[in-house]
């Protein structure tokens, strides 16, 4: 807790010192790549929606993105019980919705209710199912409610953090809101205009009420090019996601306003097709399921290479399931696989694959060729698969690299399994390993590269399955550390998904936005935007 | 005319010979990746600097006009074959013929054809080599081209068809193969070398795009659309010139097929 | 659509009620082909694959009770057929559907965006056909062949260069976007119609009128156009629809939120009503200006 207030201090210093220049009628202004799919925030799954629900959305806690740690917000405290499934939260007096409907202990029990209903299907909601059953709710007074689940919930205090608060009351229904901001304008395929919501309950030690800026322009832009042009003109504020050559080229136009604030927690992977019933030739997936043939197509893979061509040096070679960004989960010990060819070759060997004229082939004599599907218009996988193919040609392996619409590609990998690698990212916003149960557990529909297994398909699956359910039950969070790390040394030594890279987090910031400490964790640049605020100092077109 | 005309008919003759010549001009395969020197400016080891991926460009576009130069232009012949007999048919005959063509010729330019090409692509099997994906896409071009000419086809035939000039070879005994041959087909010509003319470049701008669908030339092979494609991105309007290169070939080529058309319509 | 004119033009004895009743005609013919239109796009998007899939489904916190109602949700059971009926039933009552993409009823879409789209189609339009057979015509008419190479140069350059350059041009120079579908169209509108003016400047009795010392421009206006105009009027109508072509690439890249953008999006979506409502929508109005450039052939003097 000292930490968190110490932080929290230091902001308030800084920002009384120096927001002396804030404009009331400022406006932030910045892209989101699509229109919001959902406005109602316990259904946000996409970028655009995702954004307007940390604007607009009311937590009882926040993760604080610098710290990692958690801090209060609509609830001044909480406790988790002992056996881990129920969670008692002491709500913040005198705070209101936008609409002016005071925030009690009922309007978290109607949103526990509304997030929890099978009906809804809310990603948010599905994870806190560690178990069927009904969550039940006890109000002891107007600020004081006890959330009990039907089983323990790992990490359960952190997973309030995407809860935003609905109210029970309010004709607005999601409309009404508890956070910095409220929804005041949109216009489909163009923009969303947020206004500062005039019941928001922070102030600065000053007295005055946050946040700073009064509205936020969410301008609906796809192009990332033209993005990064209306920014070095002027016209937005911030960019939150940036291409390693934007931010190449952004540094060398005006150096501090590209920011790049380390590693983050996505990822890029590629996998083989191991399903036994996908239409694919038998002897390809032995190839795919051995081991062996899995870890030497992973060290024949130039990591270096990759990191230095196609993200410019803004990334590191990966190690396993965990980014080094994941403070608390990475396994240290482990370290990315290093490009071998002659070691890729032995292992080869091993499983009686034979080089002969520059090209491979198996114990009966197939020549050794795949293809790898990713999807099209990403110009950094485009590129990566070109140069797995030649790090691949070099060892006699022949790769047809095939871009699909995403649609389709989704399609071919999840449904049909007819593809035999695949080259895709993960984009990771949850720190906890349980996010991920649904990848590791062998009956997980998103086990890419056997999905749905009946029973595990292999002992170190098995094993897999033994520790991400045992560290899913588990509250001692030395014991699940562990479990986590012994998972990713499988995984390193298995490879069913051979890590690529992990990717820094490239942003950029207009000189105009003050207060901004970018981070790995999403929202990177705008996680503090109750005491960001702009100068005049920038032209902006009108 | 007829000296631009040779002029024409040598730069095309030149970049074909090049082209069929690539093994032994280039100097380094297209695949090769000069990892050590991604994105260099133009130097003498590599004319036309290298890419993201440190690929000889000269190599690349040498590579790349042998694929476009070859399919682009058939599949313009076909699309305007198609749009020729199937304009030229529908306005000939009149009548119910000509509204049901007209009518499915209107709903051919109107559906969303995407679809069909993803389809396709789905029944491909996804080993399918760069070349012939990319010889697909061009038959497919070509198959799916011709809608918007034959309309204008069929109303150049109609008319045609209508005319004082057809009615009096009609009276003095002409039969329909003779009209068609030694009348009709001539009369198509500024129509169809209009289309010939503007689907070889459209035709191989659609090719790069579609792969975005896994159709189209697949890495590593190069095409011009591909090609192209990287003047998509802001650093060709900077610091690297040399990336139009491509287009201007384009644009010579283009002109150049132009002209020389253009002055086979006027000696013919 | 000959019967047609003829009757306009009051070629039969009760000209008003033939008229009409071929109007109808004509009307019910559009309505077929529309409806026609709707169910092909509604088949090509339904055999494609990706239909029924959605980019929610590798979302791993989904438990598998979410992940089939997504996946329930985006492929519903019902059959091609059955769900064009039902369709077609609801656009009876002015139901166009909602949008699985974005929640939003597709009338409301068409009609926020379809101004935007009208406006560069437009705009696209006015721009190629002013450029395009005004240089045409001055090719034509021009005895030097400087004009002619000069914008026949011009066009291969913009027919060479991808629309999403062309695109990124005009945000580079801040230029309204939209001119660059003008762009797009203007060396298809040039090529065809220089190549047709060619033609009828060569006819013999162009000739003779230019021999017995006619003005060029009268020539141009009584002669040229005139034996070019069906054709012409042809490439008028069609090139409405390439006009709505070129607005996807374009809307798509420059985020106009235009009727090309939104069909960009359904597409790469695959939400089948939205896809079906356009191009039903692109069916009508294609077919609408070819038969004005149809009629308006036909019934010239």
């Amino acid at each position: 807790m000292k930490r968190w207030i110490l932080c929290l201090g230091l902001i308030f210093a800084t920002v009384s010192t120096r927001c002396a220049g804030a404009q009331p009628g400022s406006e932030l202004r910045f892209c989101i790549p699509s229109d919001p799919r959902t406005w109602n925030p316990l259904l946000v799954e996409d970028d655009a929606s995702e954004t307007i629900r940390y604007l607009t959305g009311g937590v009882l806690v926040r993760l604080n993105r610098q710290t990692q740690q958690l801090e209060p917000e609509l609830a001044t405290a909480w406790k988790v019980s002992r056996a881990g499934n129920a969670i008692r939260f002491t709500l913040r007096r005198n705070v209101r919705f936008s609409d002016g409907s005071a925030f009690t202990a009922r309007d978290v029990a109607y949103t526990i209710a509304q997030l929890m209903d099978p009906a809804l299907h809310s990603p948010t909601g599905d994870a806190f199912r560690a178990a069927p059953g009904k969550v039940i709710t006890r109000i002891a007074d107007p600020y004081q409610i006890t959330i009990v689940f039907p089983a323990p919930v790992v990490g359960l205090a952190k997973l309030f953090d995407q809860v935003a608060m609905l109210s029970a009351t309010s004709p607005q229904h999601e409309r009404a809101v508890l956070g910095p901001y409220q929804v005041a304008d949109y216009r489909a395929g163009s923009f969303v205009l947020l206004r500062r919501n005039p019941n928001y309950w922070k102030h600065d030690s000053a007295g005055r009420p946050l946040p700073y800026i009064e509205s936020v322009r969410l301008d609906i832009e796809q192009n990332r090019d033209i993005e990064l042009l209306r920014l070095t003109r002027g016209e937005i504020d911030l960019i939150g996601s940036l291409s390693p050559e934007s931010y190449d080229r952004l540094s060398a136009k005006a150096a501090g306003m590209a920011v790049d604030a380390g590693v983050s927690l996505d990822s890029e992977q590629m996998w083989f097709n191991q399903a036994p019933g996908a239409p694919i030739a038998e002897y390809k997936k032995t190839w795919f399921r051995s081991t062996n043939f899995r870890r030497a197509v992973s060290a024949s893979i130039h990591r270096d290479d990759i990191v230095r061509i196609v993200f410019h040096g803004h990334a590191r070679p990966a190690v396993s399931w965990i980014s080094p960004a994941n403070r608390a989960w990475f396994d240290s010990k482990l370290a990315p696989h290093a490009f071998d060819r002659s070691d890729a070759l032995r292992l080869l060997a091993d499983d009686g694959f034979t080089l002969v004229n520059g090209v491979l082939h198996d114990r009966s004599g197939h020549a050794v060729e795949f293809s790898l599907v990713t999807n099209a218009g990403n110009t950094a996988r485009e590129r990566m698969a070109a140069m797995i193919q030649q790090d691949l040609a070099a060892i006699g392996i022949r790769v047809h690299v095939v871009t699909l619409d995403f649609s389709s590609l989704i399609e071919r990998i999840t449904r049909s399994l007819n593809y035999e690698a695949c080259l895709l990212g993960l984009v990771n916003d949850d720190l906890d390993p349980n996010a991920q149960m649904n990848v590791w557990l062998s009956s997980g529909e998103n086990h890419q590269w056997n999905p749905g297994e009946k029973k595990p398909a292999t002992a170190w699956e098995a094993e897999i399955d033994r520790l991400m359910r045992a560290q899913a039950a588990s509250l001692d969070a030395k014991k699940r550390k562990q479990d986590v790390d012994r998972v990713q040394e499988i995984v390193w030594q298995q490879e069913p998904f051979i890590y690529l890279v992990d990717k820094d987090a490239l942003m950029a910031v207009s000189p105009n936005l003050h207060n901004v400490s970018p981070v790995a964790l999403r929202p990177q640049v705008y996680w503090n935007i109750d005491w960001l605020w702009l100068s005049n100092s920038g032209s902006r077109r009108p | 005319m007829k000296t631009m005309r040779a002029v024409a008919l040598v730069f095309l003759a030149a970049v074909l010979a090049a082209s069929i010549a690539a093994n032994w001009i280039a100097p380094a395969s297209y695949a090769r990746q000069f990892r050590d020197q991604p994105d260099a400016a133009p130097s003498a080891q590599h004319l036309l600097g290298t890419d993201d991926l440190g690929r000889d460009r000269f190599s690349r576009l040498l590579y790349g006009t042998r694929i476009s130069l070859l399919l682009a232009p058939a599949a313009a012949l076909m699309s305007t074959v198609l749009a020729g007999a199937i304009g030229g048919a529908a306005g000939f005959a009149g009548g119910w013929i000509e509204v049901c063509v007209t009518a499915a010729t209107d709903l051919f330019l109107s559906l969303p054809w995407l679809f069909l090409l993803i389809t396709v692509r789905a029944c491909l099997p996804l080993n399918v080599s760069p070349v012939v994906s990319v010889a697909i896409t061009f038959v497919l071009l070509g198959c799916l081209g011709w809608a918007a000419a034959a309309r204008v086809v069929c109303a150049d035939v109609r008319s045609f068809r209508n005319s004082d000039f057809v009615l009096l070879a009609r009276a003095s005994g002409a039969g329909g193969a003779r009209l068609l041959m030694r009348h009709l087909v001539p009369n198509l010509a500024p129509v169809l070398a209009a289309q010939f003319w503007i689907s070889i470049p459209v035709f191989i701008l659609t090719e790069a795009n579609l792969g975005i669908l896994g159709l189209g030339v697949a890495e590593p092979l190069p095409s011009w659309g591909s090609l192209l494609r990287e003047l998509e991105s802001f650093s060709a309007y900077s610091a690297q010139p040399w990336l139009f290169a491509p287009l201007l070939l384009l644009v010579l080529t283009v002109s150049s097929f132009q002209i020389v058309l253009h002055n086979e319509e006027v000696a013919g | 659509m000959a019967d047609l004119a003829l009757s306009l033009a009051g070629g039969e004895p009760r000209p008003a009620r033939a008229a009409v009743r071929k109007l109808a005609r004509h009307l019910a013919r559009i309505l077929v082909v529309v409806l026609l239109g709707g169910f092909l796009g509604a088949t090509l998007v339904r055999v494609a694959p990706g239909y029924g899939v959605d980019a929610r489904e590798l979302d791993s916190r989904l438990s598998a009770e979410s992940l089939r109602a997504v996946r329930r949700a985006a492929a519903p059971r019902e059959g091609l057929l059955p769900f064009y009926l039902h369709f077609c039933e609801r656009l009876l009552h002015g139901d166009l559907g909602e949008s699985r993409l974005l929640h939003m009823p597709v009338r409301q879409l068409v009609a926020e965006r379809f101004p935007e789209t009208a406006k560069s189609v437009g705009l696209g339009l006015a721009l190629a056909w002013t450029a395009g057979l005004g240089l045409a015509a001055a090719a034509v008419m021009t005895c030097a062949g400087g004009v002619d190479l000069l914008a026949g140069l011009l066009a291969s350059v913009l027919v060479c260069i991808p629309a999403a350059v062309l695109a990124l041009l005009f945000v580079i120079m801040q230029a309204p976007e939209r001119l660059a579908i003008g762009l797009i169209l203007f060396p298809k509108v040039f090529q065809y119609a220089r190549n047709l003016l060619a033609d009828a400047a060569a006819r013999p009795h162009v000739l003779a009128a230019r021999a017995r010392g006619a003005a060029g421009v009268r020539v141009f206006l009584r002669h040229i156009l005139p034996g070019a105009a069906p054709q012409l009027l042809a490439l008028g109508g069609v090139s409405v629809s390439m006009a709505f072509a070129a607005a996807i690439p374009v809307e798509a890249l420059c985020d106009l939120p235009g009727i090309g953008q939104l069909a960009w999006q359904a597409a790469m979506g695959r939400d089948l009503a939205l896809l079906v409502d356009l191009t039903m929508i692109v069916t009508l109005l294609t077919l609408l200006a070819n038969s004005a450039a149809d009629l308006a052939g036909l019934g010239r003097p």
